[in-house]
């Protein structure tokens, strides 16, 4: 199968195709991980996405069944140097290439992957169509047919659970964790500290949460945009103060706009396991998963700023004492990435 | 390397004591110079003055401008404690000289010297290394935070260790390793109760505690490696997790390793990640550390197996693959900073991040069998390699491919498999291919190695490819496909060649098709973070795609070809010089380019050169960068005379290409290692040659031996060190030298010379501008000729030479240098007997003694051979040096002798005697104000150390027939110095007060029982001819090795140790800061 893949600005990569035969269009972006192929696959922050790995040899461990992040696939399409003709691992239930072609969704090997990665770091994130097929492509007609606006879209709706959910049953504390595209890596790390965690749709409203009556309140990673959630900025004002809220990626750039913070669109975003976030307070640093492409440039009134990356000094944590508020851009939940993080977990713990 | 930006104002120490990593031998390389010389910069940028001791000259470490005071010196804790009466340091940097470096550290802490002197460790502390290195304070830490180890006992004698191999939790075979060694040395793998024996009494000798931990066996587990970095405020990063493709049983030394790992998914990573952190928080860190595991693959189980509290081999290998500079940050976080304090100085931000790779990279060990034909080859938990390469591709087999062709070993044309997949030789990744092309299966192959599929089945890849290649057509496509495997355009030809008998095609061939194809290497940038940030590193490797991000440098430029893997007979010397000519060019402000495969060494750091390639060394992937570079800029020539053998055997090919050759010409060249156009100069110039000729056949050998009259030394030409020379003595003799030496070098005749018995061998090293000679000097070897060159002692200056036998000297030096047209380095050999001086060989190139005589005459020579290549004249813009031989030398107010070690003790079944084939790993150097004071401190730092406590020691001496005469003079000198005499009846029949022992075996007390109780503590055997391994001699030879103690076997050797040691009763051994000699 070949494959092809153009860029809004005009660069066409040729490449073998794998996954699914088909064509779809998404925001390329990439992440520098090594490892965690699976749970990238499978995290819904990136709907909307094309993700391009930039470690060369994707697929050796194959596909296993504890590390989905979601039920499904969630970039539209999948983006690596070369693809493991084989798979060694004693949990490997499939290939990638098999699970991409249940997935519906397609991939392109064979090509100069850093040569990508360094064009999206030099230009800035962009839409890109990705089409396979076993037949001739002719890559003008793509360019033609690639009409997409991710910062229009609004992927949460898409993402986030239609009905509640109940996970850890019997769990001493309560925690209502509102979807916004949620990692099952968040959940499983909430239910091993002993909650019972309701996760609700992104529309949910203060209502819907208290008639749970939770200990905590949790707003999870996702998708898109977050300036254009104005609903949920709403309901976080609301609900604020309630209970102890913690915030995760999106969640954390959501509680920046509902109490008057901003946010801005970096130009290629974080996206990897290898950025050291520093605790102003302890002053230590810690390594950790990043997925996002906005970052807090305004942080609200009442916050105050608890943690930053270390290389470019953007907001990595915020904290309001009187509501009870903290919140981190990074995922310490991990999945993939290093767990140096998971203790913030602890924390929100002990704050319920 | 940008200054660094640091937030605090630290309580610094003013003054450093920096320990070195002594001479090169197996298990400690040249990375401690790496990361020792690292280290040193990276104090003294903030202001901290160091004062640096080691023994080995060829080391950047060693140069005047790494530290504010250098000392040549034993490394040996008295010598320390004297230079810390001194220098009074305030602190001690112990984790930067590799085992040595951190083993004299405890010693001077547990004798009390460090406290005496009120000087504090930096970085990680005595205590932190001894709950490190010490088993049972290791294992009891792991215990207390929940890390699995292997079932394991520590131990201090047999039947302890009996008793654990036999218990329910164990069982055989155990591992045995022993505390506080290098490389493994000592430990093995015990499969019955008398291998463990064997093996035990070996370990508790070698340990400086006395003890060794007896383990479970898990070979077959995945071996897998974490480095990590951790400062004082308990921050800690990996910077690199590395797989050995060789699963446990291999030593990560001996291992094919790869980076990152390849078989972990997420979740297996971080669990071993994790608990890395938790282990070196727990041992409380403060710098870098080695972790390593091993993982059951099928259960997910692991257990820690050994950590190494200090920069290590493994840490300089994680930095070239990273191009992560650990031993610069780990130095700036002994002095206090923390990881977010520090910058990283490829990308501008911050030094705490964890490095991603967007490569694979593969490091495979350089084994020394070559010249070790009678030491076993199997591989296991004890070095036995002497270097390694490391290459780096896109994909595994890229990599792996590029690195195979990086050893630059002749693979045996035949190889059958079952001989090396279990237990392994240094041949197995060759066998599994072997295995693979006679169709083999991936599964068959796992149940016999245990290698993880995944990395067998990248093997098959490519011999599956081979078959495909070898039939179809050679379309652009396939050959696409066949570069991208990393394929060489020399294997795709020799590959057609085989399976079409009519086909010739050449290695040129197919770069001309390549090439036609528009199929050229692209290159791509080592950045440490996977091309997230724009990165200012310039280092490259090579791989097909479609971006080349290696434009071309503007401006005056030179390609340096460096020496490839530290092997026996071309080590770190030529990497120093090859880094010596990268800072001649900066001085010069050409830009330097250095191409290399070795990541140990101070010359593939990226700072060392204006741009470094991380490449093979063949002519294909040389003259690929040289073709890149002269796209633009002023491309003046490639350098190719400093990197030894292997940089100046691709002058020819590299000219024949186009590529312009900077000084002596290829004609020159080939006139010096052309034995018949040789003789043709010698004669015509009048400079007589021992006896010689050359022989195509046997019978025309033996022909040849009769006129020129035995002993003769028979050699094929064009060698490295020696190899496969060796001194016959009758026809018989010499034919079994042919039928074993036909192997050695293809196409090419056998040499014979006359060998010169008891002769004064001598050597130069000299600069030639075309009109201006420089001779640095005329170094004399305390050995006669007919031991290697590489493996005497040598002294400087000379002290048998007459002045008229040194002034013929200069005249052939002269002479010869002209003639060849020598426009830069020229090392000449001579030999000295009965007054008349004779040629023995002329090397177009530098030499291994550039460095330690660059150091005795304090001239960087390897520079000023570099500016003359490149143009510049003695007289003119480049100032004459004084110091050179002839009046310079009559000025010299001190003794330099060069010393040696070998790797006799981890390659068992090896005869130490001494020969023509050089077998000798590393160098010191011993500077006194009398010759006996220079070599003694030679030796004591090469290790020999002459044990003669209050008087009770014992020497034995047992000589060959020709050097009976002196047992009593030798006797004599022995009594003197307070030992008692044992020998073989008839070395020391006729002496008085000496004990005639009977032969080994033939009554009690013999000789190796004397050896083995401790009775005897120095063994002077001069042997009849090497390689019997069933000999008296060879077993009291190999005895001593293993019981460590000084056996010498060359009777000027033991005489001047003798006279040495005799002198030194009267002159107290002293230290001196290199600059303190005039």
């Amino acid at each position: 199968m070949i494959a092809v893949l153009v860029l809004k600005d005009g660069t066409t990569l040729q490449g073998i195709g794998f996954g699914a035969e088909t064509t779809s269009v998404g925001e390329v972006v990439f992440n520098t991980s090594m490892m965690g192929y699976q749970e990238a696959l499978t995290d819904p922050s990136y709907g909307g996405q094309m993700l391009v790995l930039s470690y060369p040899l994707i697929g050796n461990y194959g596909i296993n069944k504890f590390e989905n992040e979601s039920s499904k696939i969630q970039p539209s399409g999948f983006i690596v140097r070369e693809l493991s003709p084989n798979e060694c691992h004693k949990d490997s239930i499939s290939s990638v290439d098999k699970f991409l072609k249940d997935g519906g969704v397609p991939g392109i090997y064979g090509i100069d992957t850093r040569f990508l990665v360094q064009h999206i770091r030099d230009k800035g994130v962009m839409p890109a169509i990705l089409a396979t097929s076993t037949r001739e492509i002719d890559p003008k007609s793509l360019l033609k047919k690639l009409e997409f606006d991710y910062s229009a879209i609004d992927f949460v709706s898409k993402v986030s659970t239609k009905n509640p959910l109940i996970f850890g049953k019997g769990g001493k504390k309560k925690i209502a964790l509102i979807d916004y595209g949620v990692k099952m890596g968040i959940v499983r790390e909430l239910v091993a500290r002993g909650a019972q965690v309701h996760v609700l749709p992104y529309s949910a409203s203060a209502k819907d949460i208290k008639e749970i009556a939770p200990d905590g309140i949790f707003l999870s990673n996702g998708p898109g945009d977050p300036a254009i959630l104005t609903d949920a900025h709403k309901m976080i004002r609301e609900i604020a103060g309630y209970k102890p809220i913690m915030g995760i990626c999106l969640g954390h750039q959501l509680l920046a706009h509902a109490f008057g913070g901003n946010t801005f669109k970096m130009k290629f975003g974080h996206r990897g396991s290898n950025h050291a976030v520093l605790d102003l307070e302890s002053q230590k640093i810690s390594i950790t998963t990043q997925n996002h492409g906005f970052a807090v440039d305004k942080v609200p009134d009442g916050f105050v700023v608890t943690k930053i990356n270390l290389n470019d000094k953007t907001v990595e944590g915020m904290q309001n004492k009187s509501k009870q508020i903290i919140s981190v851009q990074y995922h310490p939940e991990a999945s993939p990435g290093p767990h140096d993080s998971r203790h913030l977990f602890d924390e929100f713990m002990k704050m319920i | 390397m940008s200054s660094q930006k640091t937030k605090s104002a630290k309580n610094l120490p003013k003054k450093v004591l920096v320990i070195g990593s002594g001479p090169i031998v197996i298990g400690q390389s040249a990375e401690f110079d790496y990361s020792g010389t690292q280290a040193c910069r990276a104090l003294r940028e903030e202001g901290v003055l160091v004062v640096l001791v080691n023994s080995n000259p060829a080391t950047i470490q060693t140069d005047s401008e790494t530290a504010d005071k250098v000392y040549i010196e034993p490394l040996t804790w008295e010598v320390l404690e004297k230079i810390i009466e001194r220098e009074k340091p305030d602190a001690i940097l112990a984790t930067v000289g590799g085992q040595t470096g951190l083993n004299l550290a405890s010693e001077l802490e547990h004798k009390g010297i460090l406290k005496k002197y009120g000087v504090k460790f930096i970085g990680t502390n005595g205590k932190a290394i001894e709950l490190a290195e010490s088993r049972l304070e290791f294992n009891k830490l792991m215990e207390k935070i929940g890390i699995p180890i292997l079932p394991g006992k520590i131990v201090k004698d047999f039947n302890s260790a009996k008793n654990f191999a036999e218990s329910s939790s164990s069982g055989y075979p155990v591992i045995i390793r022993p505390s506080f060694t290098l490389g493994g040395t000592g430990g093995g793998t015990a499969h019955n109760e008398e291998e463990l024996r064997q093996i035990m009494e070996l370990a508790l000798r070698m340990s400086a505690t006395k003890e060794a931990l007896v383990e479970k066996s898990v070979i077959g587990w995945g071996e897998f490696e974490y480095e990590v970095l951790r400062d004082s405020n308990g921050s800690a990063i990996i910077i690199c997790n590395m797989e050995n493709i060789d699963p446990m049983g291999v030593h990560t030394g001996e291992s094919i390793v790869v980076a990152p790992s390849q078989t972990l998914s997420d979740i297996d990573h971080q669990k071993l990640r994790s608990a890395a952190l938790k282990i070196v928080d727990a041992i409380g860190i403060v710098g870098s550390c080695n972790v390593q595991f091993s993982m059951n693959q099928d259960s997910g189980e692991f257990s820690v197996i050994e950590v190494n509290p200090r920069l290590s081999r493994s840490s300089a290998l994680a930095s070239k693959a990273t191009g992560y500079p650990i031993a610069r940050v780990a130095t700036k976080i002994a002095l206090g900073y923390t990881l977010s304090e520090i910058e990283n100085s490829i990308t501008g931000t911050s030094a705490a991040f964890e490095p991603a790779l967007d490569y694979v990279v593969v490091k495979i060990p350089r084994w020394p069998f070559d010249k070790f034909p009678k030491s076993s080859r199997i591989i296991g938990t004890q070095m036995k390699s002497t270097g390694e390469v490391m290459a780096i591709g896109r994909t595994f087999g890229e990599a792996l491919n590029k690195a195979l062709r990086s050893l630059e070993i002749k693979v045996p044309k035949s190889i059958n498999p079952d001989d090396h997949l279990y237990p392994p030789t240094d041949l197995r990744i060759f066998a599994i291919l072997e295995a693979f092309r006679s169709g083999r299966t991936v599964a068959e192959i796992n149940k016999a190695t245990k290698i993880n599929p995944w990395f067998l089945a990248r093997l098959k890849e490519t011999t599956d490819f081979e078959k495909i290649l070898a039939k179809e057509n050679l379309g652009k496509e396939m050959l696409l496909k066949a570069k991208r495997l990393g394929m060489s355009d020399k294997w795709i030809a020799f590959l057609k060649n085989q399976e079409n008998k009519n086909e010739a095609l050449t290695e040129l061939k197919i770069r001309g098709l390549r090439k036609s194809f528009g199929i050229i290497p692209t290159y791509k940038i080592v950045d440490s973070c996977a091309g997230e940030f724009v990165a200012k590193t310039p280092y490259f490797y090579s791989t097909y795609e479609f971006e080349n991000e290696a434009k071309p440098l503007p401006g005056k430029k030179v390609v340096i070809v460096g020496s490839g893997p530290i092997r026996i007979g071309q080590g770190i010397e030529f990497d120093y010089c090859c880094s010596h000519a990268a800072f001649a060019l900066r001085e010069m402000g050409i830009s330097s380019i250095m191409i290399n495969n070795n990541p140990e060494t101070v010359s593939t750091d990226f700072d060392s050169s204006s741009r470094l390639y991380f490449e093979p060394l063949t002519f294909e992937d040389v003259m690929n960068i040289i073709e890149n570079e002269q796209i633009s800029g002023d491309f003046e020539g490639v350098i190719v005379q400093l990197g030894g053998q292997t940089s100046i055997s691709l002058a020819e090919p590299l000219a024949n290409a186009g590529a312009k050759i900077l000084g002596t010409s290829i004609d020159g060249i080939d006139i010096a290692e052309d034995r018949e156009r040789f003789r043709a100069l010698a004669n015509k110039l009048g400079i007589p040659q021992p006896k010689n000729d050359v022989a195509m056949s046997e019978s025309e050998a033996l022909v040849a031996a009769a006129m020129i009259d035995y002993p003769v030394v028979v050699r094929p030409s064009y060698v490295i060190a020696g190899r496969a020379m060796e001194i016959v003595y009758n026809d018989e003799e010499l034919r079994r030298y042919i039928h074993e030496a036909v192997e050695v070098s293809e196409k090419r005749p056998v040499l014979i010379d006359k060998y010169l018995d008891n002769a004064i061998e001598c050597e130069v090293d000299a600069i030639y501008d075309g009109k201006t000679l420089f001779i640095g000097g005329i170094m004399e070897h305390i050995e006669p000729a007919g031991v290697h060159s590489g493996d005497a002692n040598i002294v400087l200056p000379a002290m048998r030479l007459s002045e008229k036998d040194k002034k013929t000297i200069e005249d052939y030096t002269q002479k010869l240098s002209k003639s060849l047209g020598i426009i830069g380095c020229v090392n000449i050999q001579f030999v000295v007997k009965d007054t008349i001086v004779y040629i023995l060989e002329v090397n177009p190139r530098g030499s291994r003694t550039v460095p330690f005589l660059s150091k005795a005459i304090g001239v960087p020579l390897a520079k000023l051979a570099t500016k003359v290549m490149l143009g510049e004249k003695f007289g003119e813009k480049l100032a004459l040096p004084t110091q050179g031989a002839g009046e310079g030398q009559q000025k010299s107010t001190h003794f330099a002798v060069k010393s040696i070690v070998f790797p006799f003790l981890k390659l068992m079944g090896t005869d130490i005697a001494l020969g023509p084939e050089m077998r000798s790993t590393g160098e010191t150097m011993g500077i006194g104000k009398s010759f006996e004071m220079a070599y003694y401190k030679a030796l004591l730092a090469a290790g020999i150390k002459v044990r003669n406590q209050e008087n009770k020691g014992a020497a034995f001496i047992s000589l060959r027939d020709e050097d009976k005469k002196y047992a009593p003079k030798m006797a004599q000198l022995l009594q003197k110095l307070g030992f008692s005499i044992f020998g073989t009846l008839g070395t020391v029949g006729s002496v008085q007060s000496a004990i005639a022992i009977s032969k080994i075996g033939k009554g009690h007390p013999d000789v190796i029982e004397l050896i083995e109780s401790g009775t005897v503590t120095l063994v002077i055997n001069t042997p009849t001819k090497g390689g019997r391994a069933n000999t008296d001699g060879f077993k009291m030879r190999r005895a001593s090795i293993q019981m460590n103690i000084p056996c010498i076997t060359n009777i000027s050797t033991a005489f001047e140790l003798l006279k040495a040691l005799d002198e030194l009763k009267t002159q107290k051994l002293d230290v001196r800061c290199f600059d303190e000699y005039g």
